[in-house]
């Protein structure tokens, strides 16, 4: 018994666990569980499009980019070009974590740095289709900088993690 | 092609239960704790970035979303510290998605970030304040 739990796959354990979660508080809730289902099926049904598209990408990524280009790009010899290139995609790309992290998944099994995928990962706020929205609530001077203490806190500390990755 | 299409259905097939259930946790939590955001923030300039910090951290979304509430509570009476804070850790913390971010990048990984990025929210936070207090 315990060897066939083992055998199950952690993303299923954990959805497993969410859905027991959802049981008991429906037993202790029942019309809290009711009010939010409603916004739930409506968040998945929106999310699986983007997670197919987010998985065209990771096809694509398969398909054309080779652990030799990721190397050399993003690799561990790529160099101030791969600051510049980790530093430039996040900022043009922008998407949800789970449409991201797959993608990066990805891209870190073809050999990308641990330190670039930390600098994708903190420029998230940086992004030139959200600036107009943070311009909008909290002004021009504000949002250049925070966006220009992002930009270099997230090199920092895509150079820390790249030292304690290393370790 | 037929590699590529393998290795990514897998992929796939370990993502969506992951995502669904990071929903379902969503789902559960955020009603609970968006309520409560006008009373954690009360003004105090120590504790405001430390609590902003957690806010965001605790919650989940596109950054833009972050933006609007961080706008909104702004307006509310709740001191810019915090809500920079707030901001900044929303999306480039994943305490919600660390189940997720463990599967792709490994466990090591995703809790030095994420400690690395909650810390580095709240020193964005004060050093943006107080570059803004320089300028004006």
């Amino acid at each position: 018994m315990i060897k066939k739990l083992e055998k199950i796959p952690g993303a299923v354990k954990f959805l497993s666990a969410m859905v027991t979660v959802y049981i008991v508080a429906g037993l202790i809730n029942f019309e809290y569980i009711l009010s939010i289902s409603g916004n739930l099926g409506k968040n998945i049904i929106e999310i699986i499009p983007i997670i197919l598209l987010a998985y065209i990408a990771v096809f694509i990524i398969n398909l054309y980019v080779s652990p030799e280009r990721i190397k050399r790009h993003l690799g561990h010899d790529s160099g101030l070009k791969g600051w510049a290139y980790a530093s430039l995609g996040s900022i043009i790309f922008s998407g949800p974590p789970y449409v991201i992290l797959p993608i990066l998944g990805e891209l870190k099994n073809h050999g990308m740095r641990y330190s670039f995928i930390a600098v994708f990962l903190n420029n998230r706020n940086v992004q030139p289709a959200f600036l107009p929205v943070m311009i909008y609530y909290f002004g021009l001077t504000f949002t250049v900088v925070v966006s220009v203490y992002i930009l270099i806190f997230a090199i920092l500390s895509g150079m820390i993690m790249g030292k304690l990755m290393s370790r | 092609m037929k590699n590529a299409l393998i290795k990514t259905l897998q992929n796939l097939k370990t993502s969506i239960p992951i995502v669904i259930g990071v929903l379902m946790l969503l789902n559960i939590l955020n009603p609970l704790v968006q309520k409560y955001y006008p009373k954690i923030f009360t003004g105090n300039y120590f504790f405001d970035p430390l609590l902003g910090a957690i806010g965001g951290t605790v919650s989940f979304g596109v950054p833009v979303a972050s933006y609007v509430i961080g706008g909104e509570l702004l307006k509310e009476g709740v001191s810019l510290l915090a809500v920079t804070a707030f901001m900044l850790s929303w999306s480039t913390v994943y305490f919600i998605m660390l189940p997720l971010e463990i599967t792709y990048l490994g466990k090591r990984f995703a809790i030095l970030r994420n400690s690395i990025n909650f810390v580095t929210s709240i020193v964005i936070a004060i050093l943006t304040i107080l570059t803004l207090k320089f300028f004006t």
